[in-house]
């Protein structure tokens, strides 16, 4: 063929497959029925775990190590740890509480205990000067507390750190459980995704057997595999491009009603604000993953559907 | 136009459905073959069409050996061939227009062609002014009307008709005879089957006889004969 009956051919394609589309209307309705709530599912439970991951990061920005220096520590000593602690690979910041803030930060927390308020004001301040230490992964805070506990420094501090006891077991607690979350929101991801696809695939399987017939009638007229295939995938991309767009709005309608609905702006572990915050930061990627999703299984999908009744028959 | 040589098709270990079949078909001829059903003739028709394979011997139709033919050119072949068939079998998502325009359309027939060429074959089967039907609103008469419309248009050398007035009346029936023998006229090859009698000794053309898959007499001009 020349390139100008290459052109009509498939103008004729995307053409007809405009055409099937709207007259399938009631069979493409049920096929995307199925893929607009596969897809939505797929869609919110990006979004749930982006925003249970935000909660999690929350928890784990919580996690620090405290470090009480003695009372006799220079100022010089003191800025010679900080800076050795900052030139550390896991710790992303340090604080320094002098005596006198933490005398101030605990007059507030106990505010409405006169008893230790009087007993503390009655002695000389003996709260101890602290440094703060943010680490960047809580998971190896050990290697924080390791350097703390050399000879040298352990000698400028007045007490164990934070972390020890009651409260390394406590924070050790809470980072493998966000980790076991993160790990099962990300798989949670990938098989809601999996489950979603095989659904769709399997609808648009249902949508092409049901019109078998019409492809067996078009090989019988000469027709060739592309101009009997083409409509139907240009009719399945029409699906998934209309259902992307609809899990989409489908998703932008459930925040809107959510925010008026609910005065409180948190349900539990999930946090809306944050969530649609993420949405709406996030919308024309969204969109065009659905989009994307949607044409890909939608073409995939009537490829392999359509290519069994298309085969020639060659067994003797 | 058509020759075979000595066709045997099995379909499994005891379905015998044709047995060293050899026949000839000169261009231009028009052939009605008869037989009971099970003689073999869709069988027969279906691998002239290249719907199956032969499990032996040799089929040539308009020079093409079958043998060599590549899946690949399985479609440029039906391109050559107009084939009507007993149940019609048009697209029931197109109208009437749109189910004739589509044999021009595989072959890349340009937009306006297609717009003129259409209706000229529409008025030729009786069908103008049903163009924007859809074959479910058509009688079985109209619906075998477009059929055949479809396997003439792109002018085919050779037309097959399988029983095409098998779900008829006769009226229709005859409408039907005539296009073909219009076609025929136009020096197109025919090859009919049918279980109608009176079509067969009016036709008074060549007449194939087939019993279980065998050919039991081929002659001119032939009167029908149980």
């Amino acid at each position: 063929m020349s390139v100008k009956q290459n052109t009509v051919v498939f103008k004729r394609i995307v053409k007809t497959g405009f055409i099937n589309f709207v007259r399938n209307a009631w069979l493409g309705i049920a096929a995307m029925a199925v893929m607009v709530i596969t897809l939505t599912i797929i869609l919110f439970s990006i979004i749930a775990n982006a925003t249970f991951a935000n909660t999690i990061q929350q928890i784990t920005d919580r996690i620090d190590v405290s470090v009480y220096l003695n009372d006799s520590v220079t100022n010089k000593q003191r800025d010679e740890l900080i800076n050795n602690l900052k030139g550390l690979e896991n710790v992303e910041g340090v604080t320094y509480i002098s005596k006198d803030q933490a005398l101030v930060i605990y007059k507030q927390q106990n505010a409405g205990n006169s008893d230790l308020l009087t007993a503390i004001s009655q002695t000389d301040n003996p709260l101890p000067a602290s440094l703060q230490i943010k680490p960047r992964d809580p998971n190896r805070i050990e290697e924080i507390r390791t350097y703390l506990e050399k000879g040298d420094i352990k000698a400028l501090q007045s007490d164990e750190t934070s972390y020890s006891g009651d409260r390394k077991q406590a924070i050790d607690k809470i980072t493998s459980a966000t980790n076991f979350f993160r790990q099962a929101g990300i798989a949670g991801i990938i098989i809601f995704a999996i489950i979603s696809m095989l659904i769709i695939f399997n609808t648009i399987q249902m949508a092409i057997f049901n019109r078998r017939d019409e492809l067996t009638i078009m090989r019988l007229l000469g027709a060739s595999t592309n101009f009997i295939r083409g409509p139907f995938i240009v009719e399945s991309i029409l699906y998934g491009l209309v259902s992307g767009v609809l899990s989409i709005i489908i998703i932008k309608a459930l925040f809107t009603i959510s925010a008026r609905t609910l005065d409180a702006s948190s349900l539990g572990i999930l946090d809306i604000d944050y969530s649609d915050t993420y949405f709406k930061d996030h919308f024309f990627a969204f969109l065009g993953l659905q989009l994307v999703v949607g044409v890909l299984i939608g073409a995939i999908s009537s490829l392999i559907a359509t290519r069994r009744y298309l085969k020639f028959k060659s067994s003797k | 136009m058509i020759l075979l040589d000595r066709v045997t098709k099995t379909y499994n270990k005891n379905g015998q459905a044709l047995e060293r079949i050899s026949l000839h078909v000169e261009p231009k001829e028009f052939v009605i073959i008869i037989g009971p059903s099970g003689a073999g003739k869709s069988t027969l028709l279906k691998l002239l069409t290249r719907e199956e394979k032969p499990t032996s011997g040799k089929i040539i139709v308009g020079g093409i050996d079958y043998e060599t033919l590549k899946d690949k050119e399985i479609p440029l072949l039906r391109r050559k061939i107009g084939v009507v068939f007993q149940d019609f079998k048009l697209l029931p998502n197109k109208t009437v227009f749109e189910n004739v325009a589509f044999a021009l359309e595989i072959v890349g027939m340009g937009n306006k062609e297609i717009e003129n060429t259409v209706p000229r074959v529409l008025d030729i089967v009786g069908l103008k002014g049903k163009e924007k039907r859809m074959p479910e609103e058509l009688s079985g008469g109209e619906r075998q009307r477009v059929a055949i419309a479809r396997a003439i248009v792109r002018q085919p050398r050779i037309l097959i008709a399988d029983e095409p007035t098998g779900n008829l009346d006769p009226k229709h029936a005859w409408d039907v005879i005539r296009v073909l023998e219009k076609i025929n006229k136009f020096g197109t090859t025919v090859i009919l089957t049918t279980h109608n009698q009176e079509i067969v000794n009016k036709l008074k053309r060549r007449v194939i006889t087939m019993e279980a898959g065998s050919i039991v007499s081929d002659r001119a001009g032939a009167a029908y004969k149980g």
